[in-house]
Protein backbone atom coordinates (compact mmCIF):
# COMPACT_ATOMS: atom_id res chain seq x y z
CA UNK A 1 0.00 0.00 0.00
CA UNK A 2 2.85 2.51 0.75
CA UNK A 3 4.60 1.96 -2.69
CA UNK A 4 1.57 3.20 -4.25
CA UNK A 5 1.77 6.36 -2.14
CA UNK A 6 5.00 7.02 -2.93
CA UNK A 7 5.23 6.56 -6.97
CA UNK A 8 4.03 10.25 -7.84
CA UNK A 9 7.00 12.06 -5.04
CA UNK A 10 9.11 9.58 -7.05
CA UNK A 11 7.90 10.17 -10.31
CA UNK A 12 8.21 14.18 -9.33
CA UNK A 13 11.46 13.69 -8.01
CA UNK A 14 13.22 12.05 -11.29
CA UNK A 15 11.43 15.21 -13.16
CA UNK A 16 12.72 17.63 -10.97
CA UNK A 17 16.01 15.54 -11.14
CA UNK A 18 16.30 16.00 -14.81
CA UNK A 19 14.86 19.49 -15.44
CA UNK A 20 16.52 21.64 -12.36
CA UNK A 21 19.41 19.66 -11.53
CA UNK A 22 21.25 23.00 -9.48
CA UNK A 23 18.26 23.20 -7.68
CA UNK A 24 18.11 19.98 -6.66
CA UNK A 25 21.23 19.48 -5.29
CA UNK A 26 20.94 22.77 -3.63
CA UNK A 27 18.42 21.47 -1.72
CA UNK A 28 20.55 18.54 -0.35
CA UNK A 29 23.44 20.86 0.10
CA UNK A 30 21.19 22.94 2.70
CA UNK A 31 20.60 20.10 4.97
CA UNK A 32 24.72 19.36 4.15
CA UNK A 33 24.22 16.17 3.03
CA UNK A 34 24.11 14.63 -0.68
CA UNK A 35 21.42 13.04 -3.21
CA UNK A 36 23.34 9.64 -2.79
CA UNK A 37 22.99 10.08 0.96
CA UNK A 38 27.28 11.19 1.82
CA UNK A 39 28.21 13.63 3.93
CA UNK A 40 29.68 16.91 2.20
CA UNK A 41 33.22 15.09 3.67
CA UNK A 42 32.62 11.37 3.07
CA UNK A 43 34.43 9.74 0.08
CA UNK A 44 32.55 6.33 -1.66
CA UNK A 45 33.53 2.97 -1.18
CA UNK A 46 36.98 2.41 -2.27
CA UNK A 47 38.08 -0.87 -3.33
CA UNK A 48 41.01 -2.39 -4.62
CA UNK A 49 42.54 -5.32 -6.50
CA UNK A 50 46.02 -5.72 -7.02
CA UNK A 51 47.68 -7.97 -9.39
CA UNK A 52 44.63 -8.72 -11.79
CA UNK A 53 46.73 -8.75 -14.82
CA UNK A 54 48.91 -11.57 -15.00
CA UNK A 55 50.48 -10.82 -18.06
CA UNK A 56 51.38 -7.41 -16.78
CA UNK A 57 54.86 -6.72 -14.42
CA UNK A 58 52.00 -4.61 -11.94
CA UNK A 59 49.21 -3.61 -12.59
CA UNK A 60 45.66 -2.83 -9.58
CA UNK A 61 42.18 -2.12 -9.87
CA UNK A 62 40.66 0.76 -8.16
CA UNK A 63 37.22 1.71 -7.59
CA UNK A 64 35.81 5.02 -6.13
CA UNK A 65 32.17 4.25 -6.34
CA UNK A 66 31.16 3.76 -9.64
CA UNK A 67 34.35 5.13 -11.12
CA UNK A 68 36.57 2.22 -12.53
CA UNK A 69 40.40 2.86 -13.18
CA UNK A 70 42.84 0.05 -14.09
CA UNK A 71 46.39 0.46 -14.41
CA UNK A 72 48.77 -2.10 -15.91
CA UNK A 73 52.46 -1.56 -15.58
CA UNK A 74 54.96 -2.94 -18.49
CA UNK A 75 58.55 -2.99 -18.20
CA UNK A 76 60.74 -3.05 -20.99
CA UNK A 77 64.37 -1.96 -21.87
CA UNK A 78 65.34 1.32 -23.61
CA UNK A 79 68.79 3.16 -23.94
CA UNK A 80 68.91 5.74 -20.87
CA UNK A 81 68.48 9.27 -22.06
CA UNK A 82 71.60 10.95 -23.15
CA UNK A 83 71.56 13.88 -20.46
CA UNK A 84 70.76 11.65 -17.63
CA UNK A 85 72.89 8.33 -18.30
CA UNK A 86 72.07 6.68 -14.94
CA UNK A 87 68.06 7.31 -14.98
CA UNK A 88 64.92 4.96 -16.38
CA UNK A 89 61.75 6.47 -17.49
CA UNK A 90 58.29 6.33 -15.93
CA UNK A 91 56.11 7.13 -18.79
CA UNK A 92 52.16 7.27 -17.90
CA UNK A 93 49.09 7.60 -20.36
CA UNK A 94 45.98 7.70 -19.22
CA UNK A 95 43.23 6.41 -21.07
CA UNK A 96 39.43 7.85 -21.20
CA UNK A 97 37.74 5.24 -23.86
CA UNK A 98 34.12 5.70 -25.08
CA UNK A 99 32.82 2.66 -23.07
CA UNK A 100 33.76 4.72 -19.33
CA UNK A 101 31.28 7.10 -20.35
CA UNK A 102 29.11 8.51 -23.16
CA UNK A 103 31.00 12.03 -23.57
CA UNK A 104 34.33 10.61 -24.83
CA UNK A 105 34.38 9.49 -28.31
CA UNK A 106 36.72 7.51 -30.09
CA UNK A 107 40.03 8.63 -32.21
CA UNK A 108 42.85 10.44 -30.46
CA UNK A 109 43.10 11.41 -27.60
CA UNK A 110 41.07 14.02 -25.85
CA UNK A 111 41.75 16.88 -23.71
CA UNK A 112 40.77 15.45 -20.59
CA UNK A 113 42.57 12.17 -21.09
CA UNK A 114 45.43 14.62 -21.95
CA UNK A 115 45.27 16.88 -18.89
CA UNK A 116 44.90 13.63 -16.82
CA UNK A 117 48.28 12.49 -18.34
CA UNK A 118 50.17 15.04 -18.08
CA UNK A 119 48.84 15.51 -14.50
CA UNK A 120 49.62 11.93 -13.50
CA UNK A 121 53.27 12.71 -14.99
CA UNK A 122 53.16 15.36 -12.84
CA UNK A 123 52.82 13.79 -9.72
CA UNK A 124 55.23 11.15 -10.47
CA UNK A 125 57.91 13.60 -11.41
CA UNK A 126 57.05 15.76 -8.32
CA UNK A 127 56.27 13.33 -5.36
CA UNK A 128 59.54 11.23 -6.34
CA UNK A 129 57.60 7.95 -5.86
CA UNK A 130 60.59 6.03 -7.80
CA UNK A 131 63.95 7.23 -8.06
CA UNK A 132 64.89 7.06 -11.53
CA UNK A 133 68.51 5.90 -10.98
CA UNK A 134 67.04 2.86 -9.04
CA UNK A 135 65.92 1.75 -13.02
CA UNK A 136 69.31 2.10 -14.19
CA UNK A 137 70.81 -1.59 -15.54
CA UNK A 138 73.88 -0.50 -17.08
CA UNK A 139 74.77 3.49 -17.22
CA UNK A 140 74.66 5.29 -20.20
CA UNK A 141 73.29 1.65 -21.87
CA UNK A 142 70.26 -0.35 -20.56
CA UNK A 143 68.04 1.08 -18.36
CA UNK A 144 63.87 0.22 -17.56
CA UNK A 145 61.41 1.62 -18.82
CA UNK A 146 57.63 1.03 -17.25
CA UNK A 147 55.38 2.58 -19.16
CA UNK A 148 51.88 2.57 -17.01
CA UNK A 149 48.40 2.47 -18.89
CA UNK A 150 45.76 4.09 -16.69
CA UNK A 151 42.05 2.50 -18.41
CA UNK A 152 39.15 4.25 -17.15
CA UNK A 153 36.40 1.47 -17.44
CA UNK A 154 33.58 3.65 -15.81
CA UNK A 155 33.75 7.56 -15.65
CA UNK A 156 31.42 8.61 -12.67
CA UNK A 157 33.63 11.82 -11.42
CA UNK A 158 36.57 12.27 -9.59
CA UNK A 159 38.59 10.40 -12.23
CA UNK A 160 42.66 11.81 -10.69
CA UNK A 161 41.84 10.47 -7.58
CA UNK A 162 41.50 6.47 -8.81
CA UNK A 163 44.31 7.37 -11.38
CA UNK A 164 46.36 8.47 -8.44
CA UNK A 165 45.76 5.57 -6.55
CA UNK A 166 45.28 3.40 -9.14
CA UNK A 167 49.14 4.12 -10.31
CA UNK A 168 50.23 3.63 -6.51
CA UNK A 169 48.99 0.33 -6.17
CA UNK A 170 50.31 -1.09 -9.61
CA UNK A 171 53.82 0.52 -8.88
CA UNK A 172 53.87 -1.40 -5.45
CA UNK A 173 53.10 -4.55 -7.31
CA UNK A 174 55.58 -4.35 -9.75
CA UNK A 175 58.35 -7.23 -9.59
CA UNK A 176 61.57 -6.55 -11.99
CA UNK A 177 63.18 -9.35 -12.83
CA UNK A 178 67.35 -9.46 -12.10
CA UNK A 179 69.04 -8.81 -14.95
CA UNK A 180 73.17 -9.01 -16.03
CA UNK A 181 74.70 -7.79 -18.86
CA UNK A 182 77.14 -10.30 -19.90
CA UNK A 183 80.48 -9.52 -20.33
CA UNK A 184 81.73 -11.65 -23.39
CA UNK A 185 78.60 -10.92 -25.31
CA UNK A 186 77.62 -7.26 -24.34
CA UNK A 187 74.17 -8.94 -24.33
CA UNK A 188 71.61 -8.81 -21.52
CA UNK A 189 70.65 -11.76 -19.62
CA UNK A 190 67.51 -11.38 -17.69
CA UNK A 191 66.90 -14.34 -14.86
CA UNK A 192 62.45 -14.29 -14.51
CA UNK A 193 63.28 -16.58 -11.21
CA UNK A 194 64.82 -13.68 -9.24
CA UNK A 195 62.78 -11.00 -9.00
CA UNK A 196 62.74 -7.76 -6.95
CA UNK A 197 59.69 -5.61 -5.49
CA UNK A 198 60.30 -1.62 -7.32
CA UNK A 199 61.59 0.81 -4.50
CA UNK A 200 58.34 2.85 -3.18
CA UNK A 201 59.74 6.18 -1.21
CA UNK A 202 56.52 7.84 -0.69
CA UNK A 203 53.19 7.46 -1.16
CA UNK A 204 50.75 10.45 -2.50
CA UNK A 205 47.25 10.45 -2.81
CA UNK A 206 45.16 12.60 -4.34
CA UNK A 207 41.84 14.10 -2.84
CA UNK A 208 39.44 15.64 -5.35
CA UNK A 209 37.02 18.44 -4.53
CA UNK A 210 34.12 20.26 -6.28
CA UNK A 211 33.13 23.84 -5.81
CA UNK A 212 29.99 24.63 -5.64
CA UNK A 213 28.19 27.90 -6.07
CA UNK A 214 31.72 29.89 -5.38
CA UNK A 215 31.49 28.90 -1.73
CA UNK A 216 30.71 25.47 -0.89
CA UNK A 217 33.26 22.50 -0.92
CA UNK A 218 32.19 19.30 -1.35
CA UNK A 219 34.78 15.94 -1.32
CA UNK A 220 35.04 13.07 -4.48
CA UNK A 221 32.40 14.25 -6.44
CA UNK A 222 30.39 12.08 -8.52
CA UNK A 223 30.16 12.67 -12.43
CA UNK A 224 26.85 14.90 -12.16
CA UNK A 225 28.08 16.71 -9.44
CA UNK A 226 31.17 17.32 -11.64
CA UNK A 227 28.97 18.88 -14.29
CA UNK A 228 26.87 21.32 -11.89
CA UNK A 229 29.97 22.68 -9.76
CA UNK A 230 31.63 25.92 -10.45
CA UNK A 231 35.66 24.76 -10.35
CA UNK A 232 37.72 21.42 -9.01
CA UNK A 233 40.36 21.41 -6.97
CA UNK A 234 42.72 18.08 -6.70
CA UNK A 235 45.13 18.40 -3.97
CA UNK A 236 48.21 15.48 -3.84
CA UNK A 237 50.08 14.80 -0.82
CA UNK A 238 52.45 12.38 0.43
CA UNK A 239 52.64 11.00 4.35
CA UNK A 240 54.67 13.51 5.33
CA UNK A 241 51.99 16.29 4.55
CA UNK A 242 54.04 17.37 1.79
CA UNK A 243 52.16 18.52 -1.14
CA UNK A 244 53.01 16.94 -4.83
CA UNK A 245 50.36 18.85 -6.18
CA UNK A 246 47.72 21.47 -6.15
CA UNK A 247 45.66 21.05 -9.39
CA UNK A 248 43.52 23.83 -9.67
CA UNK A 249 42.43 24.25 -13.38
CA UNK A 250 40.19 28.08 -13.23
CA UNK A 251 36.92 27.82 -11.77
CA UNK A 252 35.43 30.02 -8.56
CA UNK A 253 37.63 31.62 -6.61
CA UNK A 254 38.94 29.82 -3.09
CA UNK A 255 40.68 32.28 -0.28
CA UNK A 256 43.04 31.10 1.78
CA UNK A 257 41.02 29.52 4.66
CA UNK A 258 39.26 27.82 2.47
CA UNK A 259 42.40 25.70 1.59
CA UNK A 260 43.57 25.17 4.81
CA UNK A 261 40.10 23.50 5.30
CA UNK A 262 40.90 21.00 2.00
CA UNK A 263 44.57 20.52 3.21
CA UNK A 264 43.26 18.81 6.31
CA UNK A 265 40.79 16.77 5.04
CA UNK A 266 43.62 15.39 2.14
CA UNK A 267 45.52 14.58 5.38
CA UNK A 268 42.92 12.58 6.75
CA UNK A 269 42.13 10.68 3.02
CA UNK A 270 45.82 10.04 2.84
CA UNK A 271 45.98 8.07 6.35
CA UNK A 272 42.44 6.17 5.03
CA UNK A 273 43.93 5.20 1.75
CA UNK A 274 47.64 4.66 3.49
CA UNK A 275 45.50 1.79 5.87
CA UNK A 276 43.61 0.46 2.72
CA UNK A 277 46.71 -0.34 0.33
CA UNK A 278 48.81 -2.03 3.28
CA UNK A 279 45.92 -4.23 4.55
CA UNK A 280 45.74 -5.35 0.66
CA UNK A 281 49.26 -5.94 0.38
CA UNK A 282 49.77 -7.64 3.63
CA UNK A 283 46.69 -10.50 2.28
CA UNK A 284 49.16 -10.42 -0.89
CA UNK A 285 52.38 -11.86 0.99
CA UNK A 286 51.61 -15.59 1.50
CA UNK A 287 50.71 -16.13 -2.11
CA UNK B 1 40.13 38.51 -32.99
CA UNK B 2 39.34 42.32 -31.81
CA UNK B 3 42.05 42.49 -29.26
CA UNK B 4 45.54 41.24 -29.12
CA UNK B 5 48.33 41.98 -26.62
CA UNK B 6 52.00 41.49 -26.11
CA UNK B 7 53.02 41.17 -23.03
CA UNK B 8 56.78 41.50 -22.63
CA UNK B 9 58.82 40.36 -19.23
CA UNK B 10 62.32 41.63 -19.92
CA UNK B 11 65.04 39.75 -17.95
CA UNK B 12 66.83 41.43 -15.19
CA UNK B 13 70.67 41.63 -15.02
CA UNK B 14 72.21 39.68 -11.84
CA UNK B 15 73.48 43.11 -10.57
CA UNK B 16 70.88 45.35 -10.97
CA UNK B 17 69.31 47.50 -8.39
CA UNK B 18 65.68 47.69 -7.99
CA UNK B 19 64.23 50.74 -9.00
CA UNK B 20 61.41 52.01 -10.64
CA UNK B 21 57.90 53.30 -10.47
CA UNK B 22 56.50 50.20 -8.64
CA UNK B 23 58.16 51.25 -5.60
CA UNK B 24 61.29 49.48 -3.60
CA UNK B 25 60.38 45.88 -1.99
CA UNK B 26 58.99 45.01 -5.47
CA UNK B 27 60.57 41.88 -6.63
CA UNK B 28 58.65 41.68 -9.86
CA UNK B 29 60.86 42.24 -13.22
CA UNK B 30 59.68 45.15 -15.21
CA UNK B 31 56.26 45.24 -16.78
CA UNK B 32 56.08 46.42 -20.71
CA UNK B 33 52.49 45.92 -22.62
CA UNK B 34 51.96 46.98 -26.10
CA UNK B 35 48.05 46.69 -26.94
CA UNK B 36 46.07 46.16 -30.08
CA UNK B 37 49.15 45.21 -32.15
CA UNK B 38 47.05 42.70 -34.70
CA UNK B 39 44.83 44.36 -36.25
CA UNK B 40 44.60 40.96 -38.35
CA UNK B 41 46.20 38.08 -38.50
CA UNK B 42 47.79 38.35 -41.27
CA UNK B 43 48.62 33.87 -41.46
CA UNK B 44 47.94 30.87 -39.82
CA UNK B 45 50.14 27.76 -38.55
CA UNK B 46 49.32 24.80 -37.23
CA UNK B 47 51.35 22.18 -35.05
CA UNK B 48 51.03 19.10 -32.97
CA UNK B 49 51.32 20.21 -29.56
CA UNK B 50 51.89 17.72 -26.53
CA UNK B 51 50.21 17.19 -24.06
CA UNK B 52 51.67 19.69 -21.38
CA UNK B 53 50.77 22.30 -23.80
CA UNK B 54 47.54 21.07 -23.93
CA UNK B 55 47.22 21.10 -20.12
CA UNK B 56 48.37 24.45 -20.12
CA UNK B 57 45.71 25.52 -22.35
CA UNK B 58 42.97 24.34 -20.18
CA UNK B 59 44.09 25.99 -17.24
CA UNK B 60 44.10 29.64 -18.96
CA UNK B 61 40.85 28.41 -20.80
CA UNK B 62 39.03 27.55 -17.48
CA UNK B 63 40.63 30.98 -15.82
CA UNK B 64 39.20 33.01 -18.95
CA UNK B 65 35.68 31.17 -18.19
CA UNK B 66 35.58 31.73 -14.83
CA UNK B 67 35.59 35.38 -15.13
CA UNK B 68 33.82 36.12 -18.74
CA UNK B 69 30.28 36.96 -18.75
CA UNK B 70 29.35 34.22 -21.41
CA UNK B 71 25.28 34.99 -20.43
CA UNK B 72 25.60 38.26 -21.90
CA UNK B 73 26.68 36.47 -25.47
CA UNK B 74 25.24 33.32 -26.23
CA UNK B 75 26.42 31.65 -29.78
CA UNK B 76 29.70 33.45 -29.18
CA UNK B 77 32.91 31.89 -29.80
CA UNK B 78 35.91 33.93 -27.74
CA UNK B 79 39.38 33.11 -29.53
CA UNK B 80 42.34 33.54 -27.03
CA UNK B 81 45.33 32.87 -29.26
CA UNK B 82 48.51 33.38 -27.33
CA UNK B 83 51.98 33.28 -29.08
CA UNK B 84 55.17 32.71 -26.91
CA UNK B 85 57.74 35.24 -27.92
CA UNK B 86 60.46 34.58 -25.86
CA UNK B 87 60.61 32.64 -22.46
CA UNK B 88 62.69 33.73 -19.67
CA UNK B 89 60.94 32.45 -16.85
CA UNK B 90 57.59 32.60 -15.46
CA UNK B 91 55.67 31.72 -18.58
CA UNK B 92 51.88 30.51 -17.44
CA UNK B 93 51.68 33.79 -15.47
CA UNK B 94 52.84 35.62 -18.45
CA UNK B 95 50.00 33.91 -20.82
CA UNK B 96 47.86 34.54 -17.95
CA UNK B 97 48.32 38.29 -17.71
CA UNK B 98 48.24 38.33 -21.59
CA UNK B 99 45.20 36.40 -21.84
CA UNK B 100 43.38 38.97 -19.38
CA UNK B 101 44.55 42.28 -20.91
CA UNK B 102 43.63 40.82 -24.35
CA UNK B 103 40.29 40.10 -23.16
CA UNK B 104 40.12 43.84 -22.21
CA UNK B 105 41.61 45.35 -25.19
CA UNK B 106 38.76 43.83 -26.75
CA UNK B 107 35.80 44.73 -24.55
CA UNK B 108 35.07 41.64 -23.17
CA UNK B 109 32.71 42.06 -20.08
CA UNK B 110 34.07 40.35 -17.22
CA UNK B 111 33.26 39.93 -13.94
CA UNK B 112 36.71 40.74 -12.34
CA UNK B 113 40.17 41.10 -13.67
CA UNK B 114 42.85 37.96 -12.96
CA UNK B 115 46.41 37.87 -13.03
CA UNK B 116 49.00 35.43 -13.19
CA UNK B 117 52.18 35.42 -10.51
CA UNK B 118 54.56 32.68 -10.27
CA UNK B 119 56.62 31.85 -7.21
CA UNK B 120 59.81 29.67 -6.73
CA UNK B 121 60.96 28.11 -3.51
CA UNK B 122 64.75 27.46 -3.06
CA UNK B 123 66.31 24.55 -1.58
CA UNK B 124 66.85 26.26 1.96
CA UNK B 125 63.23 27.72 1.38
CA UNK B 126 63.27 30.95 0.62
CA UNK B 127 60.91 32.61 -1.27
CA UNK B 128 61.92 34.32 -5.07
CA UNK B 129 58.62 35.85 -7.02
CA UNK B 130 58.87 35.65 -10.65
CA UNK B 131 61.57 33.54 -11.46
CA UNK B 132 64.01 33.69 -14.27
CA UNK B 133 64.22 30.25 -16.45
CA UNK B 134 67.74 29.14 -14.28
CA UNK B 135 66.26 30.12 -11.12
CA UNK B 136 63.00 28.06 -12.19
CA UNK B 137 65.20 24.87 -13.28
CA UNK B 138 67.23 25.07 -9.51
CA UNK B 139 64.04 25.40 -7.75
CA UNK B 140 62.72 23.21 -5.35
CA UNK B 141 59.03 23.62 -6.10
CA UNK B 142 57.90 26.42 -8.41
CA UNK B 143 53.97 27.20 -7.87
CA UNK B 144 52.07 29.27 -10.46
CA UNK B 145 48.64 30.95 -8.90
CA UNK B 146 45.89 33.17 -10.91
CA UNK B 147 44.47 35.81 -8.78
CA UNK B 148 41.71 37.54 -9.47
CA UNK B 149 41.35 41.62 -8.55
CA UNK B 150 38.12 41.76 -6.35
CA UNK B 151 38.96 39.98 -3.51
CA UNK B 152 42.69 37.89 -4.72
CA UNK B 153 40.88 34.87 -4.27
CA UNK B 154 42.99 32.14 -5.71
CA UNK B 155 41.36 31.17 -9.02
CA UNK B 156 43.99 28.70 -10.59
CA UNK B 157 47.28 27.20 -9.54
CA UNK B 158 49.09 24.72 -10.77
CA UNK B 159 52.64 23.48 -9.11
CA UNK B 160 55.63 21.56 -9.66
CA UNK B 161 58.01 19.89 -6.39
CA UNK B 162 57.36 19.41 -3.27
CA UNK B 163 56.38 21.95 -0.81
CA UNK B 164 54.79 21.78 2.77
CA UNK B 165 51.44 23.71 3.43
CA UNK B 166 53.08 26.45 5.35
CA UNK B 167 54.50 27.15 2.24
CA UNK B 168 52.04 26.78 0.80
CA UNK B 169 50.31 29.49 2.95
CA UNK B 170 53.19 31.97 2.61
CA UNK B 171 53.40 31.60 -1.40
CA UNK B 172 50.00 32.36 -1.37
CA UNK B 173 50.54 35.80 0.75
CA UNK B 174 53.49 36.34 -1.25
CA UNK B 175 51.68 36.28 -4.35
CA UNK B 176 48.28 37.86 -3.25
CA UNK B 177 50.78 41.08 -2.33
CA UNK B 178 52.44 41.08 -5.31
CA UNK B 179 49.22 41.00 -7.42
CA UNK B 180 48.40 44.39 -6.30
CA UNK B 181 51.69 45.57 -8.66
CA UNK B 182 50.30 44.12 -11.56
CA UNK B 183 46.68 45.10 -10.84
CA UNK B 184 48.24 48.64 -10.96
CA UNK B 185 50.19 47.88 -14.22
CA UNK B 186 46.99 47.39 -16.02
CA UNK B 187 45.13 50.28 -14.59
CA UNK B 188 48.32 52.02 -15.60
CA UNK B 189 48.40 51.24 -19.01
CA UNK B 190 44.85 51.03 -19.91
CA UNK B 191 45.00 54.95 -19.24
CA UNK B 192 48.17 55.83 -21.17
CA UNK B 193 46.17 53.57 -24.23
CA UNK B 194 42.83 55.72 -23.47
CA UNK B 195 44.36 59.12 -23.37
CA UNK B 196 46.63 58.71 -26.42
CA UNK B 197 43.28 58.13 -28.56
Amino acid sequence: MLRFINLPQIYFNTCFRTVEPLDYYRRFLKENCRPDGRELGEFRTTTVNIGSISTADGSALVKLGNTTVICGVKAEFAAPPADAPDKGYVVPNVDLPPLCSSRFRSGPPGEEAQVASQFIADVIENSQIIQKEDLCISPGKLAWVLYCDLICLDYDGNILDACTFALLAALKNVQLPEVTINEETALAEVNLKKKNYLNIRTHPVATSFAVFDDTLLIVDPTGEEEHLATGTLTIVMDEEGKLCCLHKPGGSGLTGAKLQDCMSRAVTRHKEVKKLMDEVIKSMKPK
Amino acid sequence: MDGAMHTDAKSRAETGTESGPRGPGCSLRHFACEQNLLSRPDGSASFIQGVAEKSREQLIRNTCEAVVLGALHPRTSITVVLQVISDAGSLLACCLNAACMALVDAGVPMRALFCGVTCALDSDGTLVLDPTAKQEKEARAVLTFALDSVERKLLMSTTKGLYSDAELQQCLAAAQAASQHVFRFYRESLQRRYSKS
